[in-house]
């Protein structure tokens, strides 16, 4: 127990990440089933209340998105990175741990806000976030959200906030800098790359949302008008700085997909990734147009035709990269030796799908095309066909690929293929009709709908399309679990894999690597034109390997975060001033603890 | 809890020579002040954003006092050049310089700070508080971030002073004064930007 708690093994780390995230996806999947039972027929199928119904869809989003897409996402950056770069541990094992107890205390912390409504003197027992996952202004004011709800939502964001952005240092410098010797720049693995451009964006969108965190919460708890009209202030403000790191997410959340499904392609076609380079480089253009194409989000405002034009521009120029990279996927499989694996299946999903939520993405480009569409649950379909359709099934694929190397234990393949098909039938049915359901005029976002939109057949069809997806899941959990039982058999390297973190054993020990590899190709184990498999690693360290120790100052530095909002909250500022002492006396002994790296 | 004495095998093991021959944690840092960068950008766009849209006053040219500003200006350049002096010192072993200039990087950093403290006290009785209108809540709230990374700074520059009266630090922690450096040079130049934006071009 000890042991977790103090961890500093990227590993440990990452295996806790999976846990915690994989948790808060369970509960957001429930928050999403909820909304679907709802909305099963006209007037409401559960008597949810508007109020509830606003709690539900702003935690769904703000939940999958923050506490369950992302830190999947980092599960897989802190177990596979420094194995992929051949590296004993990332760049800062501490900073690491900080990190991950950060996003379990901000996610805690958004979390606790469905219990709290008595310590506020609320009606109901939640004050749960209610104002959307994007919060616009100015309904997140005093003056339209009175209650805690938003306190919880833009105080957790914060903190959570500082754990991606630690993590996005820790694993630029762990890239660039913790690479094994000859591990040049273009023989990264592709997953690798992808994250690196996916921290790239963390630490620089971050930045921006913080700004516009922090002066609503000057709006709402000091009295400034920076997103109020009554005071000169621009709601539009809030949505420019919102969407300058909105967007930017969408491609945090979809890099890493990207990543693992170029590492899994390969692998089940026994060929490398088609244009390599290609792919490396067409994920640095999308992440730099990611940076020039939040307007998109906002062609309602009225921004005027120029404004219009050139985001509508910039946002169709991403679907040339994104293509490219589909078309890489798609010749890597091209006469390849095809194994259809449950991980490949979910590879394959992912490119079929995305398909579908990028070709709705360049109808959402078109602003015209757009005013139709902003605010219906067309835009609901755009979002979970790539959140979904892309990211998600891309994680999956990656937990049947790597759980092996993860635990030393293989997944079950049957299940897995029935988690597959029913999570692939589940999302069709629930998403694909929301495209018509918005077409016709549905609106996102509410919590009943008269029979005579003509929207009832779609809404049951998502609602037995989430369903299943729910059922999927179950089944997939339930593989996860029993893996605990199952006999520690898996081989250093199961599926044929030719990155280095298939030429150690699974589950790796905790130096990961008896020697420091030298890497001379792109695919270190295999046979290619022109360079042989690397030579086995020795099964013992020539020399015995000290590992650091644990240290307990991460946790107890990051405890103090929520401390000080569940100061802010009350509004004692006694407290506030106590979780920022735990903050600093944990800085400065973490500063100053013996720990050699 | 327990921690490895035997910190050569460890730092061999880890291979201190890394990749790009930079050390990790200036790295980090210099990533970290590419972070800074967007969070001071996008303040100062808010302020940008909303200059010249008050409601009420007191405005801008009404109230700041650029001769004022000036002479805090300069101090913290003054500081960033004693930071400069302090780090070379330290490089070169010459440790009563170090402490020394240290000392005067940190004070210099205190002017400023009390400097700022002054003026927000003047804008207050001259009637411009934070609610008071837009220039007051975008000034406040983007000089008081810069003010909050000074303190930070001042702690962090006596902090090191301590450990060098102490003789804990020594030319093997130069990096870690370096780094410092790095954070202090980059506190100052974002002023330089915040001073000319708010105060020059008014």
């Amino acid at each position: 127990m000890k042991s977790w708690l103090t961890t500093t093994d990227h590993k440990r780390i990452g295996l806790l990440y999976f846990w915690t995230a994989f948790g808060f996806f369970m509960i957001g999947g429930l928050e999403a089933l909820i909304i679907r039972a709802q909305l099963v027929r006209p007037d409401g199928g559960l008597g949810v209340s508007a109020e509830t119904f606003n709690q539900l869809f702003t935690m769904h989003g703000t939940t999958m998105v923050f506490l369950a897409l992302m830190p999947l996402s980092a599960a897989f950056f802190n177990f596979i990175i420094p194995l992929q770069i051949g590296a004993r541990d990332v760049a800062f094992p501490r900073l690491n741990a900080f990190s991950y107890w950060v996003f379990l205390l901000g996610g805690l912390f958004l979390n606790a806000s469905f219990i709290a409504g008595p310590l506020f003197g609320a009606d109901g027992l939640s004050v749960a976030p209610d104002a959307g996952w994007f919060g616009y202004a100015n309904l997140t004011s005093r003056q339209f959200s009175p209650g805690p709800n938003v306190d919880f939502w833009l105080l957790g964001l914060q903190i959570l906030g500082i754990a991606s952005l630690a993590a996005g240092f820790n694993f630029v410098v762990t890239i660039l800098n913790m690479r094994a010797p000859g591990m040049r720049m273009l023989r990264l693995p592709p997953f690798t790359w992808m994250t690196l451009i996916t921290q790239f964006l963390v630490i620089t969108a971050f930045p921006v949302i913080t700004v516009a965190l922090v002066l609503l919460m000057f709006d709402r708890f000091f009295g400034t008008h920076f997103f109020l009209p009554a005071g000169g202030g621009d709601p539009i403000l809030w949505q420019h700085l919102f969407w300058m790191f909105g967007h930017p997410e969408v491609y945090i959340l979809i890099l890493p997909a990207m990543g693992i499904i170029s590492e899994v392609l390969p692998t089940f076609s026994k060929k490398p990734l088609f244009g390599y380079t290609v792919v490396v480089y067409s994920g640095v253009v999308i992440a730099f147009l990611g940076w020039s194409v939040w307007s998109h989000h906002m062609f309602s405002t009225g921004l005027g035709p120029i404004a219009d034009s050139v985001f509508a521009g910039t946002t169709m120029l991403i679907a040339i990269p994104t293509g490219v990279k589909i078309f890489n996927w798609i010749g890597t499989l091209w006469g390849g030796q095809i194994r259809f694996t449950t991980s490949l299946l979910f590879a394959v999903g992912f490119i079929a799908m995305f398909i579908i939520g990028g070709l709705s993405g360049v109808t959402h480009a078109s602003a015209p095309s757009d005013l139709q569409q902003t605010d219906t649950y067309y835009v609901v379909a755009h979002i979970h066909y790539v959140l979904f359709g892309g990211t998600i099934l891309g994680l999956f694929s990656g937990i049947y690929y790597w759980w092996p190397k993860m635990t030393g234990r293989f997944l079950s393949e049957g299940m897995g293929k029935v988690h597959f098909w029913l999570t692939l039938i589940g999302m069709n049915l629930a998403f694909f009709p929301m495209h018509f359901s918005g077409l016709l005029g549905m609106p996102r976002r509410i919590y009943t709908y008269p029979a005579e939109l003509g929207v009832t057949r779609f809404n049951q069809l998502s609602t037995i399309g989430a369903f299943i997806i729910g059922i999927a899941t179950l089944v997939f959990f339930w593989n996860l679990l029993r893996t605990r039982w199952r006999p520690s058999n898996a081989p250093a390297n199961p599926w044929g894999g030719a990155t280095l973190e298939w030429a150690i054993p699974s589950p790796p020990p905790v130096y990961n690597f008896t020697v420091i590899p030298t890497v001379a190709s792109r695919l270190p184990l295999w046979q290619t034109e022109r360079h042989g498999p690397m030579t086995p690693l020795p099964d013992q360290p020539p020399a015995p390997i000290h590992v650091p120790g644990g240290s307990w100052w991460p946790m107890i530095t990051a405890f103090g975060l929520p401390i000080i909002a569940m100061g802010a909250l009350a509004h004692l500022i006694p407290i506030v001033l106590a979780g920022a002492a735990v903050v600093v006396v944990g800085i400065y002994r973490w500063a100053y603890e013996p720990f050699e790296m | 809890m327990a921690y490895n004495t035997d910190t050569h095998a460890v730092a061999a093991a880890h291979g201190h020579a890394t990749f790009m021959g930079v050390d990790n944690r200036k790295m980090a840092f210099w990533a970290f002040i590419g972070s800074e960068c967007l969070l001071f950008g996008s303040l100062i766009a808010t302020y940008l954003v909303y200059k010249g849209r008050s409601l009420v006053g007191p405005y801008p040219h009404e109230i700041l006092n650029i001769p004022f500003t000036s002479f805090s200006t300069f101090d913290l350049l003054m500081s960033s050049l004693a930071m400069v002096l302090a780090l070379a010192a330290i490089q070169r072993a010459d440790m009563k310089q170090g402490k020394l200039w240290l000392f005067v990087t940190a004070l210099l950093g205190l002017i400023f700070l009390g400097g700022q403290f002054w003026e927000f006290s003047h804008f207050l009785h001259e009637g411009l508080g934070l609610t008071t209108n837009l220039f007051g809540s975008t000034f406040y709230v983007l000089t008081g971030t810069h003010g909050a990374h000074v303190t930070v700074g001042v702690i962090w520059l006596l902090t090191l002073w301590i450990q060098a009266l102490r003789g804990k630090l020594g030319p093997q922690n130069a990096l870690t004064v370096e780094i410092t450096g790095l954070y202090w040079h980059f506190v100052d130049v974002v002023w330089i930007v915040i001073f000319t934006v708010v105060y020059l071009i008014q």
